[in-house]
């Protein structure tokens, strides 16, 4: 059983890890005139969660699962090693992790989410390595732009002593949250109703929190891949914008 | 229904393409029709209506080494609703060797009220091999709201994973229509062109039609929202 206060502090948007500069696509919808109001917001926020929300959540947990590979024998003394379980120790836990690098490229279509994805990882890192200074971060995939954010959440989360579904569900409301808090200062929005907004979705990302917790039992070919067109499409228009108030 | 159907094509050694397996089933049946300079053309030609809730179709493809495919297809597929909790199922499943070319470029896949449809596609392709993929979905008959469809794409290049995407609408795919998806949006889709001869290009973006650089392979992947399949074409056909 974790700690709830750990959980808490990494689910915070206050966590120093830059997530208010980020407003999850949401900017370029407001200026393509695609989100006006509460309504729309929310039906953002619903596609935004079954889509980038699920597999970012899922990514999360499969690096999770990779980091406390070599406990599951100890944790779970009942349940015998599957063929799907990645290999223990370092190099095991490096080469699931670069092959997890891989298939959330895979799934990433537009460059800009890439680099997005990777500038919040690198963020997240640096807080990271301070906070919890023996975790195995080594581990990480070494790119040039750094590792995905859903990785390096993953390790930390892992190293906080979460679990692997509360490890999806600071995933996944992330994708929400961010977004929520963006279309207040966007849209001059309510905050009370923008909260009864997220209070009304949280079923739904408990839902997917469980649903990318299992997930990431399949092997990395078959996590979750829920693509939106309209994300990459957003994602490079805000990319080539010279004046933005959110850094994506 | 159940129906499998398979084509299989080699380098002839004269610079052309010989199809040495060419087998279809009811209602996945494979015609081939004339060719230019050295490609093997070949159409699917739906043998039945649907597909409906309940078929399972499979296609299997193999380019040897050297050879080079043109797939298309003679209408739409229209997936429609048919036993109770059934789904319909299309799979294929292309394998695309060294120096070969896949050219896949099937007409819309519909997905009518009601339907529940998958649509699966994974490709392999060897280090230089080249690829045209391009999926259509239109959401729904005219001024018709669709049923579940998920179209899933999964392409390896050189045993790595190139492009992963699943893109779900209907009931039970929540916000598909919404501003984070699809907006509205009936018809939509992507081309995939994999080409190593091809030097790799920025992205871009056009209204709804954006061209995004993979990181995976020499690949490039054009995706765009659209507001009828004769527009979605257009924007898929660079």
């Amino acid at each position: 059983m974790a700690t709830p206060s750990l959980l808490l502090l990494l689910a915070d948007g206050r966590f120093p890890a830059g997530a208010h500069a980020h407003s999850g696509g949401l900017e370029a919808a407001v200026a393509a005139g695609r989100v006006t109001d509460l309504a729309s917001l929310e039906a953002f926020l619903a596609g935004r969660l079954a889509t980038a929300g699920l597999v970012g959540a899922a990514f999360a947990a499969a690096a999770h699962r990779a980091a406390v590979a070599e406990t599951v024998g100890s944790a779970h003394p009942a349940r015998s090693a599957r063929p799907s379980d990645p290999p223990a120790g370092s190099a095991g836990r490096s080469a699931a992790l670069a092959r997890l690098d891989a298939e959330l490229d895979a799934r990433t279509a537009a460059p800009a989410l890439r680099a997005v994805s990777r500038r919040q990882g690198r963020a997240l890192l640096r807080a990271g390595r301070t906070i919890w200074p023996d975790a195995r971060f080594a581990d990480l995939p070494q790119k040039p732009g750094g590792a995905h954010q859903p990785l390096v959440l993953g390790l930390l989360c892992a190293a906080a002593g979460l679990s692997r579904v509360e490890t999806a569900t600071i995933a996944a409301y992330g994708t929400l949250t961010g977004a929520a808090s963006a279309g207040v200062r966007l849209l001059g929005l309510d905050p009370y109703q923008v909260q009864a907004l997220l209070v009304g979705l949280a079923d739904a990302c408990d839902g997917t929190a469980a649903d990318a917790a299992r997930a990431a039992d399949d092997p990395p070919e078959r996590l979750p891949a829920a693509a939106a067109p309209l994300a990459d499409i957003h994602a490079e228009i805000h990319a080539t914008w010279e004046v933005r108030l959110f850094a994506s | 229904m159940r129906a499998l159907a398979r084509l299989v094509a080699r380098a002839d050694g004269r610079g052309g393409t010989a199809l040495v397996e060419l087998h279809g089933e009811t209602p996945l049946l494979l015609r081939q029709t004339p060719t230019d300079g050295g490609v093997a053309t070949v159409h699917l030609v739906g043998g039945a209506a649907g597909p409906l809730a309940g078929d399972d179709l499979r296609l299997e493809i193999e380019v040897g080494p050297g050879a080079a495919v043109r797939v298309h297809s003679v209408a739409a597929s229209i997936a429609l609703p048919g036993r109770t909790g059934a789904v319909s199922r299309m799979a294929v499943r292309a394998v695309v060797h060294t120096g070969a070319t896949l050219h896949w470029l099937p007409e819309q896949l519909v997905a009518a009220a009601g339907c529940a449809h998958l649509a699966e596609s994974r490709i392999e392709l060897a280090a230089d091999a080249t690829l045209w993929w391009r999926d259509e979905l239109i959401c729904g008959r005219y001024g018709e709201a669709p049923g579940g469809a998920v179209v899933h794409t999964q392409v390896d290049y050189a045993g790595r994973p190139l492009l992963r995407q699943s893109l779900a609408v209907g009931p039970h795919a929540p916000g598909w229509a919404g501003p984070a998806v699809l907006g509205g949006a009936p018809a939509t889709g992507s081309l995939l062109v994999v080409d190593p001869s091809q030097p790799a290009e920025p992205p871009t973006v056009e209204g709804s039609v954006a061209r995004l650089p993979l990181a995976g392979g020499p690949a490039t992947l054009w995706t765009a929202t659209a507001p009828d399949a004769h527009t979605l074409r257009t924007h898929l056909t660079p």
